[in-house]
């Protein structure tokens, strides 16, 4: 794709970079305990954890990096992190 | 319930290059939640421009421009006056790391405060120089061990206090400045969304740890964030035309729970415990909670 | 008609006609005077432009690269030792490329410090992706500000240009000019399209970082920009003297160069002298002539080759010294002389400010011609 003048972007393609593939830990979400506050939403600096049909929330593990912050943040500590099997 | 702006679509997406738990890449998100879409932000040299723009995936959903890394205010202030000439009404908003803000950037900094342009100045406080590998800057505090106020045989890591730089430019005077913290992310969105909407040059720094260079898990950044407000060696408060208003209050918890559990401070206390210097550190949380009255009295028994 | 003005002040009144929408400017002599009048004509309300008086150069530059990217049509001007504290924002916008015109009022850089001519400070930033124009007298001066704004907005090329005139000699003194109406420059000046620019509408990242994948393109980019600009240019230049009767169709222009065997080379305002002296000489049989370089940047080799294609000497006039190497411009001459055949001789003169006379035009042709160049001309030996 040519190059666009001045090094300038359009929005959007940093979406291909699936940072999922970084994981070590990942996010096991327990709705049945879920308050529904939303912090994990709010806090995750991927921005990749989404609000289900029901109102509880699941992440995108497609860009989850498995930081951890939504599991500590979780005030029904209804996160855990889980060492993922690859 | 947390909304996100502009019907599901994150302005600032995933697939940026920040480090799992990044304390400032939280930090981009609550921004562009204050301002949603009708921004245009400048940014520094640093972290966050490094992570979130690599030719040519941008994360960034809003206008951003990067020019170099000490004039985004000076970058800003010609926005400003442009978009004032077309009438415009995008809001001018700067996102710039301590070292930018602090040091390099200064005069840049002090230029655009000192003309009164109409920009918000928010800075990212990692308290470092981290996008080039944890170098000290002039927001590192006191007793951190970086790669260039190491600690060793005969220092004891950075021997100066954060500069105050909101002190600095409400003495410009800036109409508001406010200190935030991604612990507390409401009030950091809500704070955010006061200074862009109060006109004349306003100044928000936000402390976001840095797992990486602070050397803790990086589950931890909100804990650690919330324990140096709890500790009282950062206080949550906003300044009015230079007076200072609504200071968070604490029960403050002694600073060595906050030292303890950050490699950048473990010289203090291996090989061998430093009190001399973590006494220092507590005397500077000290004169925190005085100069802004964060601590919750405790009731006085009626004799 | 002609008016007879100060240099500083027909440069204001030019770029009041341009219509910049920002101005960023810090004072530094000897270009003062181009943003003092800039001041007070916004302050009469005859100039409708935002004025900011950044806190210095660096800020200056920084500020109109925000209003461009902006989408505003900008100005500065600056010299010397401002230039030289502008040099990592001029790559920044070039690399950037905003078309962003400011005015340089050449002058020495220090240390030690001087405020007086010459154009080290410009030649200096010759790797910047700049383009450099280099004015003879005030009405090129004004011309080419009109000229610069039309090419650098041009959509294929997006460059940023210095309009270089020597301070002092040009800029404080008074000349008659002729300084074209409004609405000659609108007709010449359309208002300022951006290519793309930062707005909310249309959301875009401008200035991410490029990795050794990208990078090399990127600089390409610019270089072909750069070749491009010299057609855009000539072009440029060719309907301004359709507009206003004085052709700018030339990157070079010959002097009295037809039948020439000995050309001077020069940029800039020490032209005049120089053709007053190949006058004089001429009248005493000599065949001298001059080649008075415009464009700087793009380099205008091809066309240096051609035009002094049947000289057996040439004489290159520098006002600069690339320390080390020589004068910048005498050492580009040579390699676009390469294989020519001619002698080819840089001589380093009126750094400084020092003063040229007619006669000291005479004495380099003379050491030319005998042979000896690749020196500085006129020092002071007693003081050595």
């Amino acid at each position: 794709m040519a190059l666009r003048v001045g090094c300038v972007a359009a929005p959007g393609r940093a979406t291909e970079n699936k940072t999922g593939a970084w994981r070590v830990f990942k996010p096991v979400f327990e709705p049945e305990k879920c308050s529904r506050c939303g912090m994990c939403a709010m806090v995750c600096p991927e921005g990749c954890v989404r609000e289900t049909e029901e109102g509880t929330f699941e992440p995108d593990l497609d860009y989850c990096k498995g930081c951890g912050i939504c599991a500590e943040i979780c005030p029904k500590k209804s996160i855990r992190m889980e060492k993922e099997e690859k | 319930m947390a909304e996100v702006e502009g019907g599901g679509c994150e302005l600032f997406s995933a697939g940026h290059r920040a480090c799992a738990g990044c304390g400032p890449a939280l930090a981009a998100r609550l921004i562009l939640k204050a301002t949603g879409k009708n921004v245009i932000v400048v940014a520094a040299t640093g972290c966050m421009e490094v992570f979130s723009t690599p030719y040519p995936e941008t994360a960034w959903g809003v206008p951003w421009i990067h020019s170099l890394f000490e004039n985004p205010a000076a970058v800003a202030s010609g926005i400003e006056a442009a978009l004032k000439k077309q009438g415009r009404n995008e809001k001018v908003v700067c996102i710039c790391g301590d070292g930018s803000t602090l040091d390099i950037g200064m005069l840049c900094i002090s230029g655009a405060f000192e003309r009164g342009h109409d920009i918000t100045y928010i800075c990212y406080d990692n308290e470092a120089y981290m996008n080039t590998g944890i170098q000290r800057s002039g927001a590192t505090p006191y007793g951190a061990s970086t790669t260039t106020s190491p600690a060793g045989s005969c220092s004891l890591g950075n021997p100066r206090p954060k500069k105050d730089m909101p002190a600095i430019l409400a003495a410009h005077g800036a109409p508001y400045v406010a200190t935030a913290s991604i612990a507390y992310p409401n009030d950091f969105v809500q704070k955010v969304e006061r200074a862009i909407n109060t006109p004349g040059p306003c100044y928000i720094q936000v402390h976001t740890p840095c797992c990486t260079g602070w050397g803790f898990e990086s589950g931890e950044t909100l804990a650690m964030a919330k324990l140096a407000i709890d500790t009282g060696l950062w206080v949550n408060y906003e300044m009015v035309n230079g007076v200072v208003e609504k200071a968070k209050k604490v029960r403050r918890k002694p600073v060595e729970e906050y030292l303890a559990k950050q490699k950048r401070f473990r010289h203090l206390f291996k090989p061998s415990r430093r009190d001399d210097v973590i006494a220092q550190i507590q005397a500077i949380a000290d004169t925190n909670a005085e100069r802004f009255g964060i601590d919750i009295k405790r009731k006085e028994s009626s004799e | 008609m002609l008016e007879f003005m100060e240099g500083s002040h027909a440069v204001a009144e030019i770029v009041k006609r341009c219509r910049p929408q920002v101005i960023a400017a810090y004072p530094i002599t000897p270009q003062t005077h181009i943003v003092e009048d800039l001041a007070q004509m916004v302050a009469n309300c005859e100039l409708d432009a935002e004025y900011i008086t950044v806190e210095s150069e660096f800020s200056a530059l920084s500020a109109c690269l925000g209003a461009s990217a902006a989408g505003s049509r900008v100005y500065s001007a600056t010299t010397s030792q401002g230039l030289a504290l502008m040099f990592e924002v001029c790559f920044n916008v070039a690399g950037m490329r905003q078309p962003v015109v400011m005015t340089i009022a050449n002058r020495s850089l220090g240390a030690p410090l001087s405020i007086w001519n010459d154009q080290q400070d410009s030649i200096a930033l010759r790797d910047s992706g700049w383009m450099q124009f280099y004015a003879e007298d005030n009405q090129e001066t004004v011309d080419l500000h009109m000229i610069a704004y039309r090419v650098c907005e041009d959509h294929d090329i997006l460059l940023p240009a210095f309009v270089c005139f020597d301070g002092f000699i040009l800029s404080h003194t008074y000349e008659p000019v002729a300084m074209p109406s409004q609405e000659e420059v609108d007709a010449y000046l359309p208002a300022f399209t951006p290519y793309q620019r930062l707005d909310a509408a249309n959301p875009l990242s401008f200035g991410m970082y490029a990795t050794p994948e990208y990078y090399m393109e990127f600089r390409y980019e610019i270089d072909r920009a750069m070749q491009r600009a010299k057609q855009a240019i000539i072009r440029a230049g060719r309907e301004f003297g359709e507009h206003f009767g004085r052709d700018y169709s030339a990157l070079v222009e010959g002097y009295r160069l037809d039948d020439a065997d000995t050309a001077l080379v020069a940029m800039g305002s020490i032209c005049g002298t120089v053709k007053d002296a190949i006058d004089e000489m001429r009248e005493q049989g000599r065949k001298v002539g001059l080649l008075k370089i415009r464009t700087f940047r793009p380099f205008p080799a091809p066309e240096i080759a051609a035009a002094l294609s049947g000289v057996s000497t040439v004489a290159v006039l520098d006002k600069n010294i690339s320390l080390g190497n020589g004068g910048a411009v005498g050492t580009e001459v040579k390699a676009a002389l390469y294989g020519s055949g001619a002698a080819v001789y840089d001589y380093i003169i009126a750094l400084g400010g020092r003063d040229v006379r007619k006669r000291d035009i005479a004495a380099i042709v003379d050491l030319a011609e005998k042979g000896k160049g690749d020196m500085f001309y006129g020092l002071r030996t007693e003081v050595l």
